[in-house]
């Protein structure tokens, strides 16, 4: 065996140690020209011209996809796969994202055949094992946050707010003013107004109060006969419960407004608290969050949008509906609807994961699950805030906001020290958000973190405090430690490069 | 809980350094009226081996071995063993968006490589990440050009698949953005062009046509695109069967295409999740919802990829964004990357090839049988067609379900005058000997079947 003196051996920082990756071309710059990872078997019916057939319509220059062997796709997706980070090799405490463990079990359902090979417009007497599923999931989350109708159509979240604003909207229409505007505090997640103003409606902001939570008297006093409807995140973005949200709800109540709640923290609450119970009238899920399906680089999400009995006239069409014989079929007259919100019935894939999660919960195991994560959050939160600004004090639920307030004062921001958690083996925090916090850490552990790897991501978090005082710019200059070092933002906006093409 | 890695001696010595007596002391913060004091009614907490039985139970009740002819927007194809088995790597399962660059390198290349070759398939100088599907993806793409025009009025075929047509009509009521629909015509099932021409007024901002169209019929898209461009309108071009792209030539005459990429390695699923994405001619970039892609070099000049220009989305601008869209399709996009990966510059045309044929003879074989004939044959189409019979559908479907195979789907219920008319897919999935059991089926009228 070849051993270098050269070089020193790899250095442990926290719980990592370097090892090598892979460099990997693009597909395109690694083609040739005759490779095939692809066999069709043989017509089994007469071949056809194609110029013939399709006449100007027929394709003669073909895309220049790459050609390649299968052990080449293997090799370059697998080495494109080591370059990320991901929860199966760590905390992921991203702020409002619910970074939590994706069961394979649901990976393995969603794929059995006579579900994954479902066509959408099978008749529904061939579909009744999907359809059933679909409503036993629809019951469960109807349960789970205390909500009267439901519909599960929506692809993702921001797709969920679009449709519960469509209910508000033809609620209002229903009464005769589809009124003028939506109220958001500052807190809330940029979909929030991006939703209300795609729905026809202004946004008009609500200022938190010192606690960060909505402030009664503002609220009271913009809250008039125009507003549509009060947009909330509950808990907030700050991780904290508004204790007073029956009264928000009589605020609007009193108006004619209604309470839409923004779901994304719904991971603090299941088991323990219940939307439909505090006043909300509308709210959206995230399946993609609390309930487990993988985020996958970005999706696919699903947006399950929950709602009390007299909103019910307005869902999306179609709606699941059941006969006296107990067989479910898609009822489509329904002539309040706002309409359709989707093609078909929705990200169904996503549907099975998350009804195989809640069934391997369990009543007991989604309380203790709701519970782990608020314990984590607020293990993390006594084991930093010496170190780390707390700008709002209220007790936290399943999250944690911190500013870099002390940091800054170093010239580090939340951004260097999210990228120096990199080099210790971490994804980084939820950076810069929510914007009512400057500087903002926002960090979610979900309960999907063990003691041991919380106590090494506290450590890391208190190291690189030190750092800071020490030695700033080994911090500013984070991650040391990747395959890419800080990427030229500036240069990829100023001028797009958006695809390869072949060298000229 | 077996996802829940904490011992009762952990959590109690956790509570105790936060300095609470139970965990309830962390929930007090809710008021004790709203809180819940019972179990939820949801099922009791299963074994793995019991929710894979449960699974299996509805997959099977599901029916399964059945041979479909069903198409209208959801396409069975092949789809390469790979494909799982890469997409099941947890480094692509279980990663998020890729804000991150350092340590998302991987999503950020692949999603660039899906990038290029979708715009290189559709002809295209750029596309996005992907969008939710191809009905989102359209409705997307109409604001989209209303945005590039700052024009407010849409034109739209009949032929546009209608469950898109409903998605748009449901963004555009309250966007100020009426829309006009344009019929086909009845020979060659293509949208009319005469009656386009006059529909489109200095007002339009977009000609959204599908193509292949709702009835497999390709469009004659430099046409439309001639019509649309002399009144300054844009022409967006839906694709509701990706696969068709190795075959039939891709609308370059157009400003923006809205692809639904599910034909490309992802399963039916009953309907999702799916994969759109929308691609344009790169001076219309900065209008184009959704999230981008772009490469650039890191401080020592290595290569590497970003998302980038962000400053168009919600998390930037808030209401001012071109889209309140957040998450998009990333791991279905991926299917379809190693999907395409797969079958290359040369599979692609081939793949698309067989499906053309087995079309071809399954439309031949059908409208051979006593009282049916294909419409609209004056036009070219791809692997899917219209079939009249005489028999009313009700009858001979449910004569092949007993056969276990789903016939084509009966158009009236979107074209009322369309009677007796059905729309038949074949990819190359479908065999021979299914497409021949089909027509014998279809030739039993209802004497002979009753005799049997």
């Amino acid at each position: 065996m070849v051993t270098s003196t050269e070089n020193p051996s790899p250095q442990t920082l926290g719980k990592v140690r370097p090892h090598q990756t892979q460099n990997e071309a693009l597909l395109f710059e690694k083609s040739s020209p005759g490779k095939r990872a692809y066999k069709l078997p043989p017509l089994d019916v007469p071949a056809v011209d194609p110029a013939a057939l399709l006449g100007a319509a027929h394709r003669t220059t073909p895309g220049e996809l790459p050609e390649l062997s299968e052990i080449e796709i293997i090799r370059h997706f697998t080495r494109l796969s080591t370059w990320n980070y991901a929860i199966d090799l760590g905390m992921y405490p991203l702020g409002s994202c619910t970074m939590k463990y994706n069961p394979r079990v649901n990976e393995l359902v969603a794929r059995i055949e006579g579900l994954a090979e479902a066509h959408p417009y099978r008749p529904d007497a061939l579909a009744q094992g999907i359809l059933e599923v679909i409503d036993l999931l629809q019951r469960c989350l109807l349960e789970i946050t205390g909500m009267d109708a439901i519909t599960l159509q929506p692809a993702a979240g921001a797709h969920g707010e679009f449709t519960g604003i469509l209910l508000v909207r033809a609620w209002h229409e229903s009464q005769g003013n589809p009124r003028r505007k939506v109220l958001i505090p500052d807190s809330a997640h940029g979909t929030n107004p991006a939703t209300a103003a795609i729905c026809g409606y202004t946004v008009e902001n609500l200022k938190s109060n010192a606690e960060g939570g909505i402030d009664l008297e503002a609220l009271t006093r913009q809250v008039d006969e125009e507003t549509a409807a009060l947009m909330l995140t509950n808990p907030s973005t700050i991780g904290v419960f508004e204790s007073q949200i029956a009264r928000i709800a009589e605020i609007l109540h009193a108006k004619g407004a209604l309470l839409y709640m923004d779901g994304a923290n719904m991971n603090a609450l299941v088991g323990k608290a219940r939307p439909g119970d505090f006043g909300v009238d509308v709210m959206h899920l995230n399946l993609h969050k609390t309930f487990s399906t993988p985020h996958g680089g970005g999706g696919p999400g699903s947006g399950p949008v929950a709602c009390k009995a007299y909103l019910e006239p307005f869902l999306p069409i179609p709606v699941l509906v059941q006969n006296e014989d107990g067989a479910k079929h898609w009822n489509y007259d329904r002539p309040q609807s706002v309409g359709r919100v989707r093609a078909f019935y929705g990200n169904t894939g996503m549907f099975i994961r998350a009804l195989a999660y809640i069934l391997a919960n369990g009543p007991d195991g989604l309380r203790q699950t709701t519970e782990d994560a608020v314990l984590n959050a607020n293990y993390i939160r006594k084991k930093l805030e010496d170190l780390y600004e707390l700008p709002y004090k209220t007790a936290s639920m399943h999250e944690v906001v911190f500013s870099d307030k002390r940091q800054a004062a170093k010239g580090v921001k939340t951004g260097d020290i999210a990228k120096r958690l990199i080099d210790y083996g971490f994804h980084p925090y939820t950076v810069s958000f929510p914007m009512i916090v400057h500087g903002a850490l926002m960090i979610e552990p979900t309960e999907s973190e063990s003691l041991e790897e919380l106590d090494l991501f506290i450590a890391a978090m208190r190291s690189i405090a030190k750092e800071v005082e020490e030695t700033p710019e080994l911090v500013k200059t984070a991650p040391h430690s990747t395959r890419v070092s800080r990427l030229d933002e500036v240069q990829a906006a100023r001028k797009p490069i958006l695809r390869w093409r072949p060298a000229e | 809980m077996r996802y829940l890695p904490k011992s009762p001696a952990e959590r109690r010595q956790m509570l105790a350094e936060i300095g609470a007596a139970s965990i309830d002391d962390l929930f007090a913060v809710i008021p004790a009226e709203n809180r819940l004091d019972r179990d939820l009614d949801v099922p009791r907490q299963q074994a793995e081996s019991e929710i894979i039985d449960y699974f299996r139970a509805a997959g099977r009740k599901n029916a399964t071995n059945y041979a479909s002819f069903l198409g209208a927007g959801a396409y069975r194809h092949y789809r390469p063993v790979i494909i799982d088995s890469l997409v099941q790597r947890g480094e692509f399962l279980t990663s998020y968006t890729p804000y991150q660059a350092e340590i998302t390198q991987g999503t950020l290349q692949a999603i660039f490589e899906f990038q290029t070759m979708i715009a290189e398939l559709t002809g295209m100088d750029v596309a996005n990440a992907s969008m939710y599907d191809g009905s989102t993806g359209a409705a997307e793409a109409v604001m989209m050009a209303v945005r590039v025009t700052g024009r407010h009025k849409a034109v739209v075929a009949s032929t546009v698949h209608p469950e898109y047509r409903e998605v748009l009509a449901t963004y555009a009521k309250h966007q100020g953005l009426p829309t006009t629909l344009v019929g086909y015509d009845r020979e060659t099932g293509r949208v009319d062009l005469a009656a386009l021409e006059a529909a489109i007024t200095q007002e339009t901002a977009a000609v959204l046509v599908q193509s292949p169209n709702f009835f497999g019929i390709i469009e004659d898209i430099p046409a439309i695109a001639a019509i649309a461009h002399a009144k300054g309108a844009l022409l967006i071009v839906s694709i509701a069967e990706a696969v068709s792209l190795g075959v039939v030539r891709p609308p370059v005459e157009a400003d923006i295409v809205s692809l639904e990429a599910q034909s490309f390695g992802v399963a039916l699923s009953y309907g999702g999740p799916f994969c759109g994405v929308i691609a344009a001619r790169e001076q219309f970039l900065r209008q184009m919802p959704g999230r981008l892609v772009g490469q650039t070099t890191d401080s020592t000049g290595y290569r590497g990829f970003v998302l980038t220009l962000s400053t168009r989305e919600q998390h930037i601008r808030r209401e001012k964004a071109t889209s309140n869209i957040c998450t998009n399709q990333a791991l279905v996009a991926l299917m379809a990357t190693i999907f395409l990966s797969v079958y290359g510059k040369e599979g692609i045309r081939e793949l698309a090839e067989h499906n053309l044929a087995k079309a071809a003879y399954a439309a031949q074989m059908l409208a051979a049988q006593p009282g049916a004939k294909l419409l609209f044959t004056g036009a070219p189409r791809f692997h899917e067609f219209v079939l009249q019979t005489e028999e009313a559908p009700a009858q001979w479907s449910q004569r092949l379900l007993d056969e276990k195979i789903v016939g084509g789907i009966d158009l009236s219920r979107w074209y009322p005058e369309l009677r007796n008319a059905t729309l038949w897919c074949a990819t190359e999935i479908v065999t021979r000997e299914q497409i021949d059991t089909a027509a014998k089926v279809l030739s039993a009228g209802p004497a002979r079947a009753s005799a049997r």
